[in-house]
């Protein structure tokens, strides 16, 4: 379901149609190459041990008996691992510091999570290299694991790094597991509390859940004799493995290619290293090429989910429900390293709203556990958790309808961003009204025949979505059709949505532009897929070679028409002589004839897509029917609205919302790392970790709203991650509103509804 | 296998896969999984948690849908097995495979050959289930991508038109 918030000035005849996605039909026929798919002539299989424990000294690691062993080509161990000196790199939707990068894919000297590669061992078969992992001996001194916010952030806290320097509000700190506290501030909070009619304040705890992409981390590598490096990876980030790789390993940028395969799902948890430098050193030891493959727990140990953590957050309103003021301090577990996302957390919170007066502090805290990652909307699940979760209960506070508070708040174009930005034209009104307006929201939510309690719930969210860099290349063949190089995993269909875009320039269908994504050097430099940007900003970068081949070829046809270019218009796919009204060709003719006026038209289209994606806003809705007898939580109707912008290819917009739906419902419900007190997960295989499968769920309804975005030229959003945010908070403001109390702490499984029910018979709340 | 003295002998395996009468050797600790991937050069089955939770190795053994990783290799011997390889007709594709493409069903695509092996074994059964029928049958296929809703529809949408 397609609404036209406000009609677009532009008609479009590919972009809003639904072809078949050009690399469907491999995806079908099991041809297309992930990254454990991959075969090379030579290729040996590598092999990681990893720390049992999350916190330990590795006194010695003897890698000798398993390189002793038939069938082993190569061992190596945190000595063999070039040293990473500080040098912090901006991967769009994370932060990186390759010292701490470099540490994290290979124990150097002290184990710091549950499943730290200590050593690694490349052999004839993957067989031949988990049996010589048995044989590497490591003696470890296990150290107090910190996994906990109150144990990393106490006075007397056990040290993770000692090099660790804090960033306090400007201020440096060491020692400390405190990598940074942040402070947003704008108005006078407290004087705006003082004089409120009503003022809430609650805290939340949300857990730690992870991407879930179903295909594991896959890295092959090859390092030639004349060190030029080769590596096949699945990964959202090419170009980024590229850099960060040659910082590891200290090779020369140029000499380092990294072949993107087609990548299993990501959400953001594929943008770092991982096992790509221990396969080039493998490889380098060895002078086979090396291919690395994840199991399942090591997915879960070693990578990285999204943070878990605690928010506090208030809200004062005046007598009319108007806010008046907000604070929030946001407390993440980042893992063992820093880097958890608090910045996007702060921006997100209040987001959905004009607040005048606001402060939030933010603490990104490290513990002994996996890293963690980007996940989709990275810091912003959690936080508005929190914000959502806080404006259900004090709508009924004050006897106040959410719709209604939402659309008497909601921020607009020109509402400032608590933490400063101020919005373009935007979509959140739009969505809320799409909402209302919607069957779903007036429907009645019929009582359950069999004693079960139904509610409903209702959440906002935001993510504002990156721009960036990237290069597209477009050739013309000799029949018309053309090809597009690209340089962007496509992890969703975004081959089909740049090539749309290109061909609505060209007035192609959309089968006529071949797009393939190339390797790091056949194509120019691309920022990675996330942050909502490869169909908004690598869009940009197809429409500009696009518009470069129309130009270009309007000038041959002035050659061959013996006019100037300027006389030459190109229009619905036919180049006319604006001088000559009969003298016309289609743009499939025009492309027979390049070959004889100057040679073939290839262009490039680069782009460096600066400041907001435009930003998308969502609202969802939900109906739940809580079984009181056993806590379990059904999801009965689900209906995401979510502003596009413009949809390019509508079901992909459609399968975008309905999957972070479905994450988010996963995260409310059943998701999280149920961790041992010494730091090892206890959950780490699919059947215990529990994401939703076809049985737990419904239809999901998609509305796509389409508010356009001035900052594109067909006014595309980013879409891809705003869909995980509203649904942790819409799920718990419809659990509060079946059983009557509410939850505070996700997952939201049911020995905790149980235990809130229990609570609520004697007279307990759950805050 | 590298403590022994001597190498594991290999087991000869005779199946047919997709129809065609096959031979290979495996390893007698290597799953169904590992030797369609690794020994006869199918990877269309994906491997997504090697401990059978996932459903993204399916395929179909005898006419009845298994998680490849979780049967031995050698146990195929005499026995029929079906892989994504072998759905589609020579040049052209089984009416699932179109109604994924046309339903938008898959986004990254690695769960989609398991999926659509489970889906093909549902159909064969029952050619009409309704949606909880076909929720119920894919349960066993973890999918993080779509939340399901375009899958099922795929799956209702080629139901309805093998009538």
């Amino acid at each position: 379901m397609t609404t036209t918030a406000d009609r677009p000035s532009q008609e479009f005849k590919v972009v809003g149609s639904r072809p078949i996605r050009h690399d469907g039909v491999d995806k079908v026929l099991g041809r297309a190459q992930y990254g454990a798919d991959l075969k090379l002539p030579g290729l040996i299989h590598g092999a990681v041990l990893r720390s049992p424990y999350a916190h330990a000294v590795i006194k010695k690691v003897d890698v000798s008996r398993a390189e002793a062993a038939p069938g082993v080509f190569a061992a190596i161990t945190g000595d063999d691992m070039p040293v990473t000196g500080s040098k912090v790199v901006d991967m769009v939707e994370e932060v990186t510091n390759l010292k701490w990068s470099s540490q994290r894919v290979m124990a150097h000297g002290k184990a710091v999570y549950r499943g730290h590669p200590v050593a690694a061992v490349a052999a004839v078969d993957q067989n031949t290299a988990l049996e010589a992992l048995k044989l590497i001996e490591v003696e470890y001194e296990p150290l107090q694991a910190v996994i906990s916010l109150e144990d990393a952030m106490k006075p007397d806290a056990v040290i993770i790094h000692d090099d660790l320097v804090g960033d306090h509000l400007g201020e440096k700190v060491s020692p400390t597991n405190v990598a940074e506290h942040t402070r947003t501030e704008f108005g006078d909070p407290e004087a705006a509390f003082a004089e409120a009619a009503h003022v809430l304040e609650r805290t939340y705890t949300i857990a730690r859940a992870h991407q879930g992409y179903i295909e594991p981390h896959s890295s092959t590598a090859f390092w030639s004799p004349d060190d030029k490096l080769s590596v096949w990876t699945t990964t959202q980030a090419p170009f980024g493995v590229r850099s960060n790789v040659a910082t590891v390993l200290k090779l020369p940028l140029s000499d380092v290619r990294v072949v993107p395969m087609e990548i299993g799902g990501g959400f953001g948890g594929k943008i770092g290293l991982y096992m790509e430098p221990l396969a080039a050193m493998l490889s380098r030891k060895s002078g086979r090429p090396v291919k690395m493959t994840m199991d399942r727990k090591s997915v879960f140990d070693a990578t990285g989910p999204g943070p878990g953590g605690q928010v506090t957050a208030k809200i004062g309103v005046d007598k009319d429900g108007k806010i008046l003021a907000a604070t929030a301090d946001i407390r993440y577990m980042a893992g063992a390293y820093p880097g958890s996302s608090i910045s996007a957390a702060t921006a997100g919170i209040f987001a959905c709203y004009k607040v005048p007066n606001v402060r939030i502090d933010a603490y990104d805290v490290v513990i002994n556990m996996s890293k963690t990652a980007a996940y989709r909307a990275p810091g912003t699940p959690q936080a508005t958790f929190a914000s959502e979760s806080l404006i259900s209960e004090l709508c009924e506070t004050i006897g106040m309808d959410p719709m209604e508070f939402h659309l008497l708040n909601a921020a607009e174009e020109g509402t400032r961003r608590p933490d400063g930005p101020v919005f373009p034209r935007i979509g959140n009104v739009a969505c809320m009204e799409a909402i209302r307006d919607s069957e779903h929201f007036s429907s009645d939510l019929e009582k359950s025949p069999d004693g079960k309690l139904r509610g409903r719930g209702l959440a906002t969210g935001y993510w504002n979505g990156g721009g960036n860099r990237s290069s597209v290349t477009i050739s013309v063949n000799d029949d018309g059709v053309v090809s597009m190089v690209e340089g962007n995993p496509d992890i969703g269909g975004t081959r089909t949505t740049l090539a749309m875009q290109a061909a609505e320039v060209f007035g192609l269908p959309a089968h006529d532009v071949h797009p393939t994504v190339a390797d790091t050097d056949s194509v120019g430099y691309n920022d990675l897929t996330a942050g909502s940007r490869t169909t908004y900003a690598s869009g940009q970068a197809a429409i500009e070679a696009a518009r470069q081949v129309v130009e270009e070829i309007k000038k041959r046809m002035a050659m061959i028409w013996e006019t100037e270019p300027e006389n030459v218009e190109f229009e619905d796919s036919v180049f006319r002589n604006k001088v000559a009204p009969d003298q016309r060709l289609t743009f499939k003719e025009a492309a027979g004839k390049l070959g004889q006026t100057g040679g073939p038209v290839s262009k490039t289209g680069t782009v460096n897509v600066r400041g907001s994606g435009g930003g998308s806003f969502a609202a969802h809705l939900v109906d739940v029917e809580v079984d009181p007898e056993t806590g379990k939580v059904q999801i009965l109707r689900y209906t995401a609205a979510q502003d596009a912008g413009k949809a390019v290819h509508p079901s992909y917009v459609e399968g975008q919302f309905q999957g972070g739906a479905a994450q988010g419902i996963g995260w409310a419900l059943n998701e999280e790392y149920y961790t041992s007190p010494d730091g090892v997960m206890q959950n780490s295989s699919f059947l215990d970790y529990r994401m939703p499968t076809a049985l737990d769920l419904p239809m999901i309804d998609a509305i796509v709203v389409e508010v356009p975005n001035t900052n594109h030229p067909f006014g595309v959003r980013g879409i891809g991650e705003t869909s995980i945010v509203p649904p942790a908070p819409a799920v718990g403001n419809a659990i509060a509103d079946a059983i009557g109390t509410r939850l505070y702490q996700t997952p939201m499984n049911p020995s905790r509804i149980m235990e809130a029910l229990a609570n609520k018979r004697n007279g307990k709340n759950g805050h | 296998m590298t403590q022994q003295e001597t190498p594991v002998r290999k087991v000869p395996v005779a199946c047919t896969l997709n129809g065609q009468q096959t031979e290979f050797l495996a390893a007698p600790y290597q799953s169904l999984l590992e030797a369609l991937r690794e020994v006869v050069g199918l990877t269309g089955t994906k491997e997504g948690c090697n401990d059978g939770n996932c459903g993204a190795c399916t395929v179909s053994l005898d006419g009845r849908i298994v998680d490849s990783c979780l049967v031995l290799a050698a146990e195929v011997d005499g026995k029929s097995v079906d892989t994504i390889e072998g759905m589609a007709p020579p040049h052209g594709l089984h009416p699932l495979q179109q109604a994924f493409l046309e339903e938008a069903a898959l986004q990254c695509g690695i769960c989609t050959p398991g999926f659509l092996v489970a889906a093909r074994a549902l159909l064969e059964r029952e050619p009409h289930p309704d949606e909880h029928r076909i929720r119920l049958w894919l349960a066993g296929n973890l999918c993080r991508c779509t939340g399901y809703d375009k899958i099922v529809r795929a799956v209702q949408s080629a139901a309805d038109k093998t009538t």
